[in-house]
């Protein structure tokens, strides 16, 4: 049994959500490096030089990337041997994202309500998905997601007639209509399967996936492949100003699912794709 | 496609020269309001700041680190403004900088009332942080990050989306 008291869970929550809104993962940056070089469009280049020079600018500021800190999207993978100590899972991953936005100079993107809309003023309550896993670690991945991407994601219940054809149809739509908003380049993350419920945690959990690192099944590898080319087909291009680069990259999550249907949800993730992970 | 400095107020002088794909350096003050300070600045009569010529720019910051004049500052998408954009036009405000595509009901009214629409680089706030070179709060303190700020900007990055000819440089970069 590998006990992991709440102080060291509070004080790794608030650590990853200062570094996970000021450093670009590396991943994200060398991809935008690269499709840098091959953006065509003038107007396209100058955008895409823009977003390398925030980040950079950010990187040694220790600033935020963007001024949309986001709402805190926690993942937790608790492995069953592990014995929190010294207070309440929850209650501590939201007193570091507390202290990590009030620490750390982030925005307060919050509002207790979604009708009354009164800020929370500390960014808390952090949206935070627990699963249990086998093993005696327990790993915290922090993704502060800003509302812009957000609001552009989509998620459709198809019939299993829609096949892959319809799968495709739905992620190149949702692109579409999504156009300049989300700040692209973006990043879409694709949830096939589960249920009404579940795909739309699918397709954001895809976001977590490192971008060099192919999906392990190989027709999913080839779906993404795809999806990405005729994504970039659209000509939307960095900021929706015109060009090339639309996407980084398609990341699909898949899970078995009903004989009724094909759920699949799309998370459009901004060029700030930040996340960062710590195993305690 | 031009490139030309601006600066605020603007005046119907102003604007008239510019079309949609310009790059604009802008300077001058502008004044930060979303959507909370978008809804209040409807439903009330007082005005924190004058209008006329003004020019929006739909941002929350973060907040600036001691030492710093802001923290990040980039734009947020526009469209969430539409709803409130018409009366705020009719009323003499100039120019609106954000991200993403405006409704055709607000083309409209920029073509109608003389006004424009800017985009700015989006996800790009620690950059454009370093166009603005005074924030202070002009109203509104109780909404936070939703509160209006006065900025001063020099050279602040910009290109134009919707000219009062009633294009709209999005579309003509990938038609509908």
């Amino acid at each position: 049994m590998h006990e992991v008291n709440v102080k060291k869970i509070i004080d790794s929550v608030k650590q990853l959500c200062m570094s996970s809104n000021y450093y670009l993962p590396e991943d994200v940056m060398r991809l935008l490096v690269k499709d840098y070089k091959t953006e065509e469009s003038p107007i396209g280049k100058k955008c895409l030089e823009q977003i390398i020079e925030n980040a950079r600018i950010a990187e040694k500021k220790n600033m935020p990337i963007c001024q949309d800190t986001g709402i805190t999207c926690v993942f937790v993978e608790l492995g069953q041997d592990v014995r929190i100590s010294g207070g309440n899972l929850d209650d501590a991953i939201n007193e570091g994202i507390r202290q990590g936005y009030t620490e750390g100079y982030l925005r307060k993107s919050v509002v207790a309500d979604p009708l009354n809309r009164k800020n929370t003023g500390d960014n808390t309550p952090g949206s935070i998905h627990i699963d249990i896993v086998p093993g005696n670690s327990l790993k915290i991945f922090v993704m502060p997601k800003g509302g812009g991407a957000e609001n552009m994601s989509k998620i459709s219940m198809l019939p299993p007639s829609a096949g892959v054809e319809g799968v495709k149809r739905f992620v190149l739509n949702t692109v579409k209509s999504a156009g300049p908003n989300p700040c692209p380049p973006i990043i879409v993350g694709v949830g096939i399967g589960g249920t009404f419920d579940s795909v739309g945690i699918l397709a954001k959990k895809s976001l977590l996936r490192s971008l060099d690192s192919p999906n392990p099944d190989i027709y999913y590898a080839n779906l993404e492949r795809e999806l990405l080319e005729e994504i970039n087909d659209l000509g939307i291009g960095p900021q929706g100003l015109g060009g090339r680069i639309t996407a980084l990259a398609v990341l699909i999550r898949k899970h078995p699912c009903h004989i009724t249907s094909i759920p699949v949800a799309v998370n459009i993730q901004c060029h700030a794709a930040r996340h960062k992970e710590i195993v305690l | 496609m031009k490139e030309m400095k601006l600066t605020t107020p603007l005046t119907n002088e102003s604007i008239n020269q510019l079309k949609s794909g310009d790059s604009v350096l802008l300077n001058g003050i502008i004044y930060t309001a979303r959507d909370a300070a978008h809804q209040r600045l409807i439903t009330q009569n007082d005005r924190p700041f004058k209008l006329q010529g003004a020019v929006i720019y739909y941002t929350g910051p973060t907040p600036a680190k001691p030492g710093e004049i802001i923290g990040s500052c980039g734009p947020t998408t526009s469209y969430r403004m539409d709803e409130y954009s018409i009366p705020l036009i009719q009323e003499g405000l100039k120019g609106m900088i954000g991200k993403g595509p405006r409704s055709q009901y607000v083309i409209d009214a920029m073509k109608e009332y003389r006004a424009v629409y800017f985009a700015a680089p989006g996800g790009a706030g620690a950059f454009l942080s370093k166009f603005i070179k005074k924030c202070e709060l002009a109203a509104y303190e109780d909404l936070g990050p939703e509160a209006i700020y006065k900025l001063e900007v020099t050279d602040f990055p910009v290109i134009v989306i919707n000219d009062i000819y009633g294009n709209d440089f999005y579309n003509e970069v990938n038609p509908l």
